[in-house]
């Protein structure tokens, strides 16, 4: 075995593998680049090696400093964690001239499943499914409807310079390969100027299922069952589970089987993905093969019993497997949430900057958090915008879902945006819990994109119980000040009105030595948990259900964070409330003739002055964050009708940089 | 007897009713509170001890004599918030449009003089429309009465000004003169005079809002210190406000039981101060996470964002926060900001509640806007207000302590009780850039020389041990402890003694 290893990796897979060897007492080198030297991979690590500036093409990506690390720390074997240099050929044979261990396949398998059009043929040689199709260029109707018969219907035809759905067309019979053949053609020519089409097999409702395999040095192939990983926004997967609540056992089988075929035609050893399309019909293709660690593994590790980071060591220091595919034992269920460092309500735009605040669910068997950052750590533009994985099991998928909801309720992240409400709400989702799973999932459920609306509370009386809760204890404590007149000290009511947007609620908040008693109407909840005024999270139970609340203040607001959603909730009196019902309702001010900072930053430059006419598209302003500059574009054409931030000026984000003249002037 | 009491009821029901339904209804049609509903907001359910309820006015003239209605447009008394005395007035804008008579002064004038007689905070809610004309110089006379007692009581119990409606004018000068305004957006404004007169002697087009709205006065001119978004919430967090306060200036300030432990340690700290001491970090953060329960009632967080002010407490005792905020011009000293502080040091030192400062300050912001705006004065303002202030004075510096700004904030050599530095600070006359090429002006041009002489005097200047060998601070404390430290250096303080010397007053650079 080895004594000392190097990750070749940053961010939560590099601590993840520390966290490995550390059990199986190796010894760990980290690598880091000048934007992560305060990095938690290179605290957690034994020894901690520089490799270069911020961006990784000038760090982790090159191979000579990586192996100048390795020389100077003298470590047996490298790790490439996933992405960087983990499927890349010229590291391992690297590594090899320089008899250090590659802790993955061989440089063969890496190769050949690197290259799309030769994996796909070692692929069919060996006998695995394929996605049917003719990459030639169709020359009319007839070969169309040729080809479309020979692959079988549905068919998809596609322009060659194809995107944005244009030049697209299915068919499901002869004649509509005919037509789709003609539209796909005049529409490919009107939009690309380029007609060339070509057919191939279209796969109804995909699902994106992958198959685990292990293999050591020695011959042995084993399979650990799948991962569905349909869930997906943009190709980035979102949300991995596994099993895959779609396979039967006889998929799941000829599924294993085939990878395995595979990964023997390419003397696979470690760790690998085979990964398939599944149609509707449970048709599977394979698509590629992935020659690492995948981001989703722990997945199969909770279901497996495995560790996979350890097998990958022990096969790359020698070892034979030291189990059969008889052995491997699939037992309950596991889901893993991505979450990332962007804004789910601003289409997914990445978020930088300090977490000022974040603290993670807490770690049990049933739930894992993955994380390379910390309180108070950096999330960098320069890499990957994953904060950290969630995993959460259980002895079913439902359980494990439910366990995925709470952990996901007690995340508690600050200072950057993220996209867990978006995360809830997708667990949350009818349609993920019956498991009717499709890469197709985001876009047709949230065609608009993901808005506030699309993660009501669907029981917004339990938020206003706990706000009643908080306030009542606040309120209590308040009336504990010193200096009150002797016999006309303060003794807080119990009545109050709720107002959460234009709904009120009167009730009457009662505490007791547990918590507080909460009647809205004829409903009763009762509140329990010790919460104390100024922590962040209201841990405990409201009805003899377990509920974990987020809390913000804002002035006399109370923002709850449950499930995904948020409501901002005001506590008044009675008599307070009467009064609100008074206050004028304030239409938001109308921003959209201004033009507002995307994000904090540095206002470099304003290319326009007032008075000026611009055209769409036309630059407005450059803001630089974090060292890039943002180059801002007029939406429409208008005319600027002044300046309100002058270059220079550090701008927040949503701040007004120029505004244009309205159409009625 | 039984007489005395029907009209008794009819004389409350009478001014109850101000201005007559047709006035209130027209106030609330305005999204505003009347006069008795706000205080009935403000104060402690039920508290609320009336006086004057049966004053009227003793104007002859235009008619007068023929309109008089109970309580004569302000509603004053006592009350409680939190159990805790404090004194009002409210101006009722249904009732001669809340216009200022010789009676309706006397009024403010009684309450004022009896909150200073048991030391308990004044808070006054305008909503008027200006002096009552028909009284003329009478009501003038009104006006300067209470401007005295506003002079009198300053700095002997807290007040504050919530202005709900109309106070232009001469009226100005009473709110101006509390420690505190507050406004409501939309439906207040203040100023000297009005866009009528503006337009007639500068040609200026202006709307009400734009010159003298709360968004205007709580960003442009400073002159509020908070603007809300209607009635309600002014009222409801004005509560909270007054929370913070003592009740006069021989108390200490409250005190309110809090479970956060005075040694909570905040590890992400150690790394809120960037290894690129260009980059700008948010002050508030360290704030937020040093005092109770997170909880900064932040003053005037709309001006001179430059320096953050407000009120926290630790381990439930009241305390003022000065800071340099590196979100905005890097955290520099100007005018608006030099000013903005002064008048918060002086206000915590009249009222014994102990400052904390956190600096980070690069110096004092250069340029002729600033010159010739005085900026020497201004500057002068901050620094002779810490060198007066005799709270206790708790400095910790974060990065940057430059040059005369250095020691302005709150330095030892101004009497600071306890100087901490983090070991992220840099106590120097200037930058080690500008140092350098004053220093070795012979070498500009060589940059490796230069590069070199920069590198040996930041060795030498950008970290915290120069002024730890001179005493100037007192410890080097690592972030993570910082509430720790100051929670036990106020503790050690709370008996401080200092006074200066006897003077009649001293001459600040007004």
């Amino acid at each position: 075995m080895f004594s000392k290893i190097l990750i070749a990796n940053r961010g939560e897979i590099a601590c993840r593998v520390i966290r490995t060897a550390r059990r199986m007492g190796i010894a760990t080198v980290a690598v880091y680049s000048d934007a992560d030297a305060g990095a938690l991979h290179v605290e957690m690590a034994d020894e901690a090696v520089r490799v270069g500036p911020a961006p990784s093409a000038e760090s982790y990506l090159v191979i000579d400093n990586i192996m100048k690390a390795i020389r100077d720390t003298g470590a047996e074997a490298v790790h490439p964690g996933y992405g960087f240099l983990s499927e890349n050929a010229t590291f391992a044979k690297a590594l090899e001239k320089k008899k250090v261990a590659f802790i993955g396949p061989g440089i063969k398998a890496i190769a050949v499943m690197g290259d799309k059009i030769e994996s796909k043929k070692l692929a069919q040689e060996a006998g695995v499914n394929t996605v049917p199709g003719h990459l030639g260029i169709l020359k009319d109707g007839k070969e169309a409807v040729k080809i479309a018969r020979e692959i079988g219907y549905p068919v998809m035809i596609k322009a060659s310079a194809g995107g944005g759905g244009k030049g697209m067309r299915i068919a499901r019979n002869d004649a509509e390969a005919e037509e789709g053949f003609r539209s796909a053609v005049s529409e490919a020519k009107s939009s690309f100027a380029d007609d060339r089409v070509f057919v191939e097999k279209y796969i109804e409702e995909p699902r994106h299922i992958e198959i685990q395999v292990l293999a050591d040095g020695h011959g042995n192939v084993v399979h650990l069952g799948e991962r569905e990983c349909s869930i997906q926004r943009r190709h980035q997967k979102v949300i991995e589970e596994a099993p895959s609540p779609f396979l039967d056992e006889a998929t799941r089988a000829e599924m294993g089987a085939q990878a395995v075929v595979l990964a023997k035609a390419v003397d696979y050893r470690s760790a690998g993905t085979v990964e398939f399309i599944v149609d509707r019909d449970r048709k599977f293709y394979f698509l590629e093969m992935n020659t690492r660690l995948q981001v989703e593994h722990p997945v199969t590790e909770y279901i497996t019993g495995l560790d996979l980071v350890e097998q990958m060591i022990r096969v790359a220091a020698g070892e034979k497997l030291s189990f059969g595919q008889k052995d491997v034992k699939l037992e309950g269920w596991a889901v893993e949430a991505r979450i990332y460092a962007e804004d789910p309500f601003r289409n997914f735009m990445p978020s930088i900057g300090r977490l000022s605040r974040y603290r993670p669910p807490e770690e049990n068997g049933d739930v894992r958090v993955d994380t390379g950052v910390y309180e108070g750590g950096e999330i960098s533009m320069y890499y990957d915008p994953m904060i950290a994985k969630l995993i959460a099991g259980g002895r079913t998928r439902d359980e494990a879902v439910q366990r995925m909801r709470g952990a996901l309720d007690a995340y508690y992240i600050r200072g950057v945006s993220h996209n867990i409400p978006f995360l809830a709400a997708l667990m949350a989702h009818p349609r993920f819990a019956e498991g009717r799973l499709s890469t197709g999932f985001i876009d047709e459920e949230y065609p608009e994109g993901f808005r506030t609306q699309d993660a009501l509370h669907d029981d917004p009386r339990l938020l206003v119980a706990v706000a009643a809760t908080l306030h009542r204890v606040v309120e209590q404590r308040a009336a504990a000040i010193s200096g009150q007149m002797q016999g006309h000290e303060r003794h807080p009511g119990d009545a109050y009105v709720a107002l959460m947007g234009a709904e009120e609620y009167p009730l009457t908040a009662a505490l007791n030595a547990h918590g507080a008693d909460i009647a809205i109407g004829d409903h009763t909840y009762a509140v329990r948990g010790d919460w104390r005024p100024g922590e962040p999270m209201f841990q405990g139970e409201v009805n003899a259900r377990p509920v974990c609340i987020q809390i913000d203040r804002d002035g006399i607001v109370w923002r709850l964070t449950h499930a995904g959603s948020q409501a901002d909730i005001k506590l008044l009196t009675e008599r307070g409330a009467e009064m609100h019902r008074m206050m004028p309702e304030k239409a938001a001010p109308d921003l959209s003739r201004y033009l507002l900072s995307p994000m904090p930053g540095l206002l470099v430059k304003v290319s326009v002055e007032a008075g000026e006419e611009v055209k769409a598209g036309q630059e407005l302003a450059v803001v630089e964050a974090m060292k890039m500059e943002n180059i801002l574009r007029a939406e429409r054409d208008g005319t600027v009708a002044g300046i309100h931030a002058e270059a220079g000026a550090s701008l927040a984000v949503d701040e007004k940089i120029l505004e244009f003249e309205t159409a009625d002037g | 007897m039984q007489n005395i009491i029907r009209q008794l009821e009819e004389k409350r029901e009478g001014a109850r009713m101000g201005g007559g339904q047709r006035r209130i209804d027209a106030q609330h049609g305005k999204g505003k509170l009347t006069a008795r509903e706000r205080i009935e907001l403000l104060l402690d359910e039920g508290s609320f001890e009336e006086w004057d309820m049966f004053v009227e006015h003793d104007s002859h003239d235009f008619g007068m004599d023929k309109q008089k209605i109970p309580g004569d447009g302000v509603v004053t008394g006592y009350g409680t918030v939190n159990g805790r005395l404090i004194f009002v007035f409210s101006q009722d804008f249904t009732v001669f449009g809340g216009s200022l008579s010789a009676a309706h002064a006397r009024k403010i004038c009684k309450i004022m003089d009896q909150a200073m007689k048991v030391g308990a905070p004044v808070i006054g809610l305008n909503d008027s429309g200006g002096a009552r004309i028909q009284e003329g110089v009478a009501s003038l006379a009104g006006y300067a009465d209470v401007f005295q007692r506003n002079v009198m009581a300053s700095g002997v119990v807290p007040q504050i000004s919530l202005i709900m409606g109309p106070c232009a004018g001469g009226a100005v000068y009473s709110p101006a003169m509390t420690d505190f305004i507050f406004m409501v957006k939309d439906s207040s404004y203040m100023f000297v005079t009005g866009p009528d007169v503006v337009k007639t002697v500068t040609h200026e087009e202006v709307t009400l809002e734009e010159l003298g709205g709360a968004e205007t006065h709580s960003s442009v001119s400073g002159v509020s210190d908070l603007a809300f978004e209607n009635d309600v919430e002014a009222l409801v967090e004005l509560r909270r406000f007054i929370d913070f306060l003592p009740a006069n200036n021989r108390e200490a300030p409250p005190q309110r039981p809090t479970d956060d432990p005075g040694d909570r340690m905040e590890i992400s700290l150690d790394t809120l101060v960037p290894r690129d001491t260009h980059k700008p970090y948010d002050m508030k953060e360290l704030i937020e996470k040093v005092v109770d329960e997170g909880d900064f009632f932040e003053v005037a967080p709309k001006y001179a964002g430059n320096i953050l002010t407000g009120f926290a407490r630790m381990q439930g005792s009241t305390i003022g926060i000065v800071a340099n905020q590196p979100m905005v011009l890097a955290g520099c000293l100007d005018i608006d900001s030099s000013r903005k502080a002064a008048r918060f040091v002086r206000f915590c030192d009249c009222f014994n509640i102990p400052i904390l400062t956190l600096v980070d300050v690069p110096g004092f912001l250069p340029g002729t806007a600033q010159e010739y705006g005085g900026i020497i004065q201004h500057g002068a303002k901050l620094l002779y207000a810490y060198a007066e202030a005799t709270v206790p004075k708790i400095t910790v510096i974060t990065r940057k302590a430059y040059g005369g700004a250095y020691d302005v904030m709150a330095s030892k050599h101004l009497r600071g009780d306890v100087n901490y530095a983090w070991p992220t600070a840099e106590i120097a006359v200037m930058g080690p850039k500008g140092a350098v090429e004053i220093i070795f002006r012979a070498d500009i041009g060589d940059q490796k020389k230069i590069d070199e002489r920069t590198e040996e005097y930041r060795e030498k200047f950008a970290n915290p041990f120069v002024a730890g060998s001179l005493g100037f601070i007192d410890d080097v404390i690592m972030p993570h402890n910082t509430r720790k430290r100051v929670c036990r250096a106020l503790a050690m303080l709370k008996d401080k003694e200092l006074e200066n010397p006897w003077k009649k007053h001293g001459n600040i650079p007004l």
